[in-house]
């Protein structure tokens, strides 16, 4: 009777994995021999470029050197680790929150700074790059993510999707609607969920009533996963299993990585107003993902300071080089904004256009 | 514009089943996403015999979700297929609406044309077929407003597959309305194999110099009849078939507006933000020095499309088109 009033318990069915524990150590050492050395450092690498950067945009931010910009500092592993684990040619679907992910899949960094600074071709992939620009109605990307790999089944190739959403989007219709797509058609796609545990202000409780994201792929038939978004190593082995598992046909998996956002949703917004900010400085100290994985390299003598002290140089030239780049970038023309509308500029446009430009003295 | 050699005569809807069915001979990459589509062949049989012909990974019937299967389609247009996604009704299409303005019309502009989304929406439209509430609806002005997508009307068999495989050809989204009234009302020889007729292009019905009549889908033959019948009182009607409602024909209509000096335009959806409001501003920027009289619009009213009941009140029919015509004949 309890279980009908009180709706079923499922949540132990989908306890949190680990591998990386909160001391650096293993909690799982079946992992250990894939762990080389070149693995955790590259996992390390694209970590710190990725908070590095996020400092950097909301410092330019601040300087009004760029818009309003949308920061991740914290959700490093869950971003890094599920992109690390894509392949060439595999698509993705980020959301605004999502640069660390882009960025480690193989985004320019000037780009994605142009983005911020409110230019379209900030929305532009590298060549070969599948990535899509930023969604930004909550959920719609689900769908997207869904298609192309539905594409990729049909043309028979072994590409697949991953798609970033947070809480807040599971709310949506959308949401439901592309994993439910995505199972109907056994479509080979992550659908990789960063549960940071607030949506904008409003927390997770407010969300849903069920206990984890993750339960929500019984009601689909699918694989669901919920780990640690902390831990890199989880996160990295976890989606390439789901990766893998949907390159063989196997369909969709949906992974919850539970994480959380140190900063504010955006620079426009004061998170102490909704929540208490000591939390965010508690987890900095016990949960951070960069310093697990410090004090894992330390215990497995990976760690080299001499090599962290040249890393975190390199790695901020590169971001100082890019916002050079970024600033230099020629200023944008007007007719980018007409003549990309459709193939072939209508009339109407067409005459917009000209009109705009006869008063500008053109 | 290829003109085949053999035809057949065939009604609206089944032009567009053969419309779908040359496209899916010629490209392999054009499929059709949509509820009951696949062995039910549509609702209103418009894709009848595709999926025995082509296959279910290719006539593919889909959850009962429009922003599923619009958002699918974008994913799948985005990645080298053509997809023409069915809404059964353009009434059930507003689940789909956020999926259309903000992603299918847009992400051509977002990304410079680094992607694109070739991709067909198909959706029966409009009142006078005794349907159930919300079936009836006549909302193309939502989509003629939204920037980035081409909306097209086939009032007739002929146009109906040609507008189709051009639109199917198009390189960015069009939504392809029809008409349910005419789906079925009457039947012309159809070119076999593919033609196309251009998108953008409207046009003349039954040629006149006294006024001009715009307008499209069901009503050209409510139009079509009340000129008739203005050609006993000597008045002689420009009829025009706009057959795309974004872009207008702009060329046309003003060549047949500063002919005439005279113009009712003719639609079924509301009054107020209505495409007539467009073809208004249209006419005031061509032709303002050209007119006679003020323009006449017969309309739906602005009310939701009551049921069934009262629809014959509510569609513009042979009687308030007469009227118009002799009101701005007469100013």
């Amino acid at each position: 009777m309890e279980s009908i009033k009180g709706g079923v318990n499922v949540e132990s069915q989908f306890p949190k994995k680990q591998i990386l524990n909160e001391d650096g150590k293993l909690a799982d050492d079946s992992y250990k021999i894939r762990l080389t050395e070149e693995l955790v450092k590259s996992l390390y690498t694209k970590m710190l470029r990725a908070r590095l950067f996020d400092r950097k945009g909301v410092n330019l931010q601040r300087q009004g050197r760029i818009g309003t910009y949308v920061p991740f500092e914290g959700q490093e592993a869950a971003q890094i680790g599920s992109a690390m684990a894509m392949g060439e040619g595999d698509w993705m679907f980020p959301t605004y929150r999502d640069h660390g992910a882009t960025l480690t899949f193989g985004h320019s960094v000037k780009n994605v700074l142009l983005y911020w600074k409110g230019r379209q071709e900030g929305c532009i992939p590298p060549a070969g790059k599948n990535i899509f620009p930023p969604a930004v109605p909550i959920a719609s990307q689900l769908l997207h993510a869904a298609g192309t790999a539905w594409a990729e089944k049909m043309k028979g190739t072994d590409r697949a999707s991953i798609v970033y959403f947070g809480d807040g989007a599971t709310s949506e219709g959308d949401f439901h609607e592309g994993l439910n797509f995505a199972s109907v058609f056994n479509l080979p796609v992550v659908f990789f969920n960063q549960n940071n545990g607030f949506a904008i202000s409003v927390p997770i409780e407010k969300q849903m009533k069920a206990k984890t994201i993750a339960q929500k792929a019984l009601g689909y038939d699918i694989e669901g996963i919920r780990l640690d978004g902390n831990d890199v190593f989880s996160v990295y082995f976890h989606t390439k299993a789901a990766i893998d598992k949907a390159r063989a046909g196997g369909g969709p998996t949906l992974i919850e990585a539970v994480t959380w956002r140190y900063g504010a949703h955006t620079t426009a917004d004061d998170p102490s107003k909704y929540r208490d900010q000591n939390e965010s400085l508690i987890r900095r100290e016990t949960t951070d993902p960069l310093i697990r994985l410090e004090k894992y390299m330390k215990l497995e003598n990976m760690w080299d300071t001499q090599w962290s002290a040249d890393l975190e140089k390199e790695l901020t030239a590169e971001i100082e080089a890019a916002v050079k780049e970024m600033e230099n970038e020629r200023p944008p023309h007007v007719n980018d904004m007409f003549d990309h509308v459709f193939a072939e500029n209508p009339w109407t446009i067409n005459d917009q256009k000209e009109a705009y430009a006869l008063m500008r003295g053109e | 514009m290829t003109t085949a050699v053999e035809t057949k005569k065939l009604t609206l809807v089944q032009a567009v089943t053969d419309g779908l069915r040359t496209m899916m001979k010629e490209h392999e990459n054009v499929i059709v996403l949509g509820e009951d589509v696949g062995r039910n062949g549509g609702v209103f049989r418009a894709t009848d015999g595709l999926m025995d012909e082509f296959g279910e990974k290719r006539i593919i019937d889909t959850p009962l979700a429009e922003s599923g299967i619009i958002g699918t389609s974008i994913g799948l247009a985005m990645n080298g297929f053509r997809p023409v996604a069915e809404m059964q009704f353009l009434g059930f299409i507003y689940p789909a609406f956020n999926q259309i303005m903000t992603h299918a019309s847009r992400i051509r502009a977002r990304t410079l044309g680094a992607f694109t989304v070739p991709m067909v929406i198909r959706a029966p439209f409009g009142a006078g077929v005794r349907a159930p509430e919300i079936h009836s609806d006549s909302v193309e002005a939502l989509f003629t407003h939204m920037p980035g997508i081409k909306v097209v009307v086939p009032s007739n068999a002929y146009d109906a597959k040609g507008l189709l495989i051009a639109s199917i050809e198009d390189p960015d989204p069009v939504l392809f309305l029809e008409p349910m009234r005419c789906y079925r009302s009457s039947k012309m020889e159809v070119p076999e194999g593919k033609y196309t007729v251009e998108i953008g292009k409207g046009s003349v019905l039954k040629e006149g110099e006294h006024v001009t009549v715009l307008t499209y889908g069901a009503m050209v033959d409510p139009v079509l009849k009340a000129a008739e019948q203005a050609e006993k009182h000597g008045i002689h009607v420009e009829a025009i078939d706009l057959r795309t409602l974004y872009p207008l024909d702009k060329d046309l209509i003003a060549q047949s507006v500063q002919k005439t000096g005279r113009v009712v335009i003719v639609h079924e959806a509301p009054s107020t933000g209505g495409l007539g409001d467009t073809l208004v501003s249209l006419i005031n920027d061509t032709s303002f020095l050209y007119m006679k009289a003020p323009v006449e619009r017969v309309t739906g009213f602005d009310t939701p499309v009551p049921m069934f009941a009262l629809e014959d009140h509510y569609l513009p029919d042979k009687a308030r088109v007469t009227s118009a015509i002799h009101k701005v004949i007469n100013f």
